[in-house]
């Protein structure tokens, strides 16, 4: 038997370490956002969002990156997105465990550990110079959909498994085909975990930098069409830092980034919290 | 007595889950718009058997089945077989109440979207009639739009009576339906068993011998795998000719 006094004692000790490890963690969190915003927010006024970088990006502001960040983004998650869900749709609902679906799995798991400046150059060498493509937003982006499929795929598959049988055993036996089981019944209630892995992925596609430069380059002409080159937003604050150009716009940048994270983040859960409740 | 036409005849009938086997050779006439119970001791195959006559048994992995099913004369084991066809015409009520995560309309309506019906009036209509007929339309009627989980248990069971029938089945199988259920709600479905009757043929399983004596005219117990006897209810309740049907229905089963 152990006596109370040692379970007490246990308790506290937890209870203490427990503690201190979220403190620590806020404590760090809190250190760098306060860093990059009391440095940054004084830089950002209205015309640092509205004007294009000028003489390297030591004067203007950042429009032109801002439009490079949304426009690669988005061209990562249209592709990776029907991709990866499609994908954990095929293992999940249409095959068994069978040496095809291992490999699959084998291969994305694979792929998730690999670092993003393999992608990149992989990017590089494949669309940019292959495909000839050049740098440009439609290289960068597939570059990117190639880094975050693995991510969608394995989130997308976890939100399908945890689906109970039933609906599924429920939906076939009420005379429904496979594809109206995954569309009525498995889709709709794995909606907000597919929809968390592709925000991830988006927050992923934002902070990238070495895939992204070798992709689609670092311009800061505002891009007129899927072949321009761009530069993204973390790439800016990356050359502003690391060439020294501008610590004081570097700093605007990151905490434009942050705030752009914070948007994306607020948006999603807001329409994740929608759709949930007008589900019943 | 009327001359009783045969809905579901099975015939030498084996199924395995991987290499154990699960039933043994079962040889049964179900009768068209009888209710037929299956009794039997926990992990006898009853409800192996049940998903056997609506082929969900082959969803589950690595299994195999064997012999033949009849559904109106027809082979449902045949290939080519329209096997979603057949589901829609011999639905399954499962042992807990499962309603789908939506509302008691689209719980309902969802049958009969699959099946293709498109014109909303035509699913409204159904969507009532279903309930209705599963007597849980005055319950339900001013909030067919709130979500079936609110329901209790013995509605929610209700609710998928509701959405089976709502596919127009010939069969109704019943995988314990009543035993996440009290008394009342029991008897409710019950009931609604003996109203069923008229238009569907039910195949019920059930431990409850109670309810087994009750509702069904029909009566078979499993044991291991093997559909050991199988009679009028009345006979095999009273007149068993198997010892062990005896000890399980008296209760001396151990
Ligand atoms: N999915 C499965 N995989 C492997 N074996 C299974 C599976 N389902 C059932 N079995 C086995 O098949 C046998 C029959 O099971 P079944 O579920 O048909 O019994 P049951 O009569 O319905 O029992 P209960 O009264 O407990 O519901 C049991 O030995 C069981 O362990
Ligand atoms: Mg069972």
């Amino acid at each position: 038997m152990i006596s109370n006094r040692t379970r007490y004692l246990t308790q506290n000790v937890a209870k203490v370490l427990i503690w201190t490890a979220a403190l620590l963690t806020i404590g760090v969190m809190m250190l760098i956002l306060f860093q990059v915003l009391a440095e940054g927010l004084p830089v950002l006024h209205p015309r640092f969002f509205l004007d294009s970088p000028k003489n390297m990006g030591r004067e203007g502001g950042i429009l032109s990156t801002i439009v490079g960040t949304f426009a690669l983004t988005l061209v990562a998650i249209v592709f990776a997105a029907p991709l990866g869900v499609g994908t954990a749709i095929f293992l999940r609902e249409y095959t068994r465990e069978t040496r095809i679906s291992r490999i699959i799995r084998f291969g994305t798991d694979c792929l998730a550990g690999v670092p993003s400046i393999i992608f990149g150059l992989f990017g590089f060498v494949f669309f940019v110079i292959f495909l000839n493509m050049g740098w440009s937003i439609l290289s960068g982006g597939l570059t990117l959909a190639a880094m975050i499929l693995p991510t969608i795929i394995s989130t997308a598959e976890e939100a399908i498994k945890t689906i109970p049988y039933t609906y599924r055993e429920v939906s076939f036996s009420l005379g429904g085909t496979r594809w109206q089981t995954v569309t009525r019944t498995i889709l709709p209630s794995a909606i907000p975990g597919i929809f968390t892995g592709i925000i991830l992925s988006v927050g992923r596609s934002i902070g990238e930098t070495a895939a992204v430069i070798l992709t689609a380059g670092s311009s800061l002409v505002m891009p007129t069409s899927l072949f321009s080159p761009i530069r993204t937003m973390s790439v800016h604050f990356y050359i502003l830092a690391r060439e020294g150009i501008s610590m004081e716009m570097a700093y605007g940048t990151g905490a434009a980034l942050i705030l752009l994270v914070l948007i994306v983040n607020t948006a999603a859960n807001w329409l994740l919290n929608r759709y949930i409740r007008h589900r019943v | 007595m009327q001359e009783l036409n045969t809905k579901i005849e099975a015939r030498g009938l084996n199924f395995y889950y991987g290499s154990v086997q699960a039933l043994k050779n079962i040889n049964i006439h179900i009768k068209e718009r009888q209710i037929t119970a299956l009794i039997g001791p926990s992990g006898c195959g009853k409800s192996t058997f049940l998903r056997a006559l609506n082929r969900t048994n082959e969803l589950i992995p690595h299994t195999r089945t064997e012999g033949s099913v009849m559904l109106d004369g027809e082979e449902i084991y045949r290939p080519g077989l329209d096997v979603v066809g057949l589901r829609q015409r011999v639905g399954m009520v499962f042992q807990r109440p499962n309603p789908f995560p939506k509302s008691i309309y689209e719980n309902v309506a969802f049958g009969p979207k699959v099946l293709g019906i498109y014109s909303r009036r035509e699913i409204e209509e159904k969507v009532e009639k279903s309930l209705k007929a599963a007597a849980l339309w005055s319950e339900v009627a001013d909030r067919l739009h709130t979500s079936a989980l609110n329901l209790t248990l013995g509605q929610q069971q209700r609710l998928c009576i509701a959405r089976v029938l709502a596919v127009e089945p010939e069969v109704i199988l019943m995988d314990e339906p009543c035993s996440a259920l009290d008394p009342i709600a029991t008897l409710k479905i019950e009931e609604l068993m003996q109203e069923l009757k008229k238009r569907y043929t039910i195949v019920i399983v059930t431990h409850n011998m109670q309810q087994a004596a009750r509702t069904s005219d029909w009566a078979g117990f499993f044991l291991l795998g093997e559909l050991l006897e199988y009679g009028p209810t009345a006979d095999l309740f009273t007149r068993p000719k198997d010892k062990r049907t005896e000890n399980y229905v008296t209760g001396r089963y151990g």
